[in-house]
């Protein structure tokens, strides 16, 4: 009779020491929450890493985006913000324009 | 009643999505690539991290083939359920009001949360009596939902408002505690807590989410009598 008291060793488990996981799939979505979590723990990060290195009075941080491209037609980058770069309900952005110098 | 349940490289609750629609009728999953829906009564657009989540939470899949499908059967009326990643897909896709921001704690979330049923009789909540309670969990980081002054107003007015977090509940900081709308329609719903994760007792000790896939299933059959 299996004793369901007793740990039961998963290869995952033992492999990548996360306590409380108990199937790998569990481990593999754990990695993957981790991974994709990265833009809110740089805000995380900063808001919290500011203070302790004796910044005082930060508020608000706001980790942004900056986009680099070529593109040959510039009226185009308005919509490509609109459409996809940007969501404009929440998102500001600013389009500057460089000179290729070609 | 066919559920089709969208799959796209990232997700990762389309499984569990998969099983809670089996338990109310067919079920099937759709790759993200493939335009048809397969006869589909019903689409569930999963949780997770489709496309990794880059550039924003569902920018990306908002644009797959099998989503420009999803839209065609939105305007026709058919019933689209969003759920966390999926959620943050239709309202990238403009299927939903509004948009999904960072959690006000700055922090990825995993928790049971109440939600309060604002709307009864529609499409997603016929299953369940106004004002009643639900117990379901949440795990997000981006569930922050935010709309304008103005389209809360008219979203008000319209009858979209369709779950709530219960008093001390919203913990990602969404305006008017609001955990799920709809569209103007109601035939498209969107929230951020995880129905698919409370259908059986034995997990979590919930099957309040079940009553989501049930008022589908209803939904669609009252259509067709």
């Amino acid at each position: 009779v299996p004793d369901k008291h007793t740990q039961h060793k998963s290869k995952y488990t033992a492999d990548r020491m996360i306590p409380g996981a108990f199937e790998g799939e569990t481990v593999t979505r754990r990695r993957f929450m981790t991974g994709t979590a990265h833009t809110a723990g740089a805000i995380a990060a900063a808001s919290f890493a500011l203070p302790a290195l004796g910044f005082a009075g930060v508020g608000n941080v706001h980790v942004g985006r900056l986009v680099e491209l070529d593109v040959e037609d510039p009226e185009q980058l308005r919509p490509m913000c609109e459409k996809l770069l940007a969501n404009p309900l929440v998102e500001d952005y600013e389009i500057e324009l460089l000179d290729s110098g070609g | 009643v066919k559920f089709g349940v969208l799959q796209f490289p990232g997700s990762c609750d389309e499984v569990d999505a998969l099983a809670a629609a089996r338990l109310v009728g067919d079920a099937e999953l759709i790759w993200h690539r493939d335009r048809s829906l397969d006869g589909a009564d019903a689409i569930v657009v999963p949780g997770g991290f489709s496309y990794g989540d880059y550039l924003r939470a569902g920018a990306i899949a908002r644009f797959s083939p099998a989503m420009e499908s999803v839209i065609a059967f939105a305007r026709d009326g058919g019933p689209v359920l969003g759920i966390c990643n999926g959620f943050q897909v239709l309202c990238e896709a403009r299927l939903l009001p509004g948009a999904l921001l960072g959690n006000a704690n700055l922090r990825f979330t995993s928790r049971q949360v109440e939600l309060e049923v604002l709307l009864s009789g529609g499409t997603f909540t016929g299953a369940c009596v106004l004002g009643e309670r639900l117990s379901i969990p949440a795990k997000h980081a981006w569930g922050r939902w935010y709309a304008d002054e103005e389209t809360l107003a008219r979203m008000d007015r319209s009858g979209q408002f369709v779950l709530r977090y219960a008093p001390g509940e919203n913990f990602n900081g969404s305006v008017l505690d609001i955990a799920g709308v709809c569209n103007e329609r109601g035939n498209v719903f969107g929230m951020m807590p995880h129905p698919e994760h409370a259908v059986e007792e034995l997990i979590g000790g919930s099957t309040d989410g079940l009553r989501i896939f049930e008022s589908m299933r209803l939904a669609v059959e009252g259509a067709r009598a």
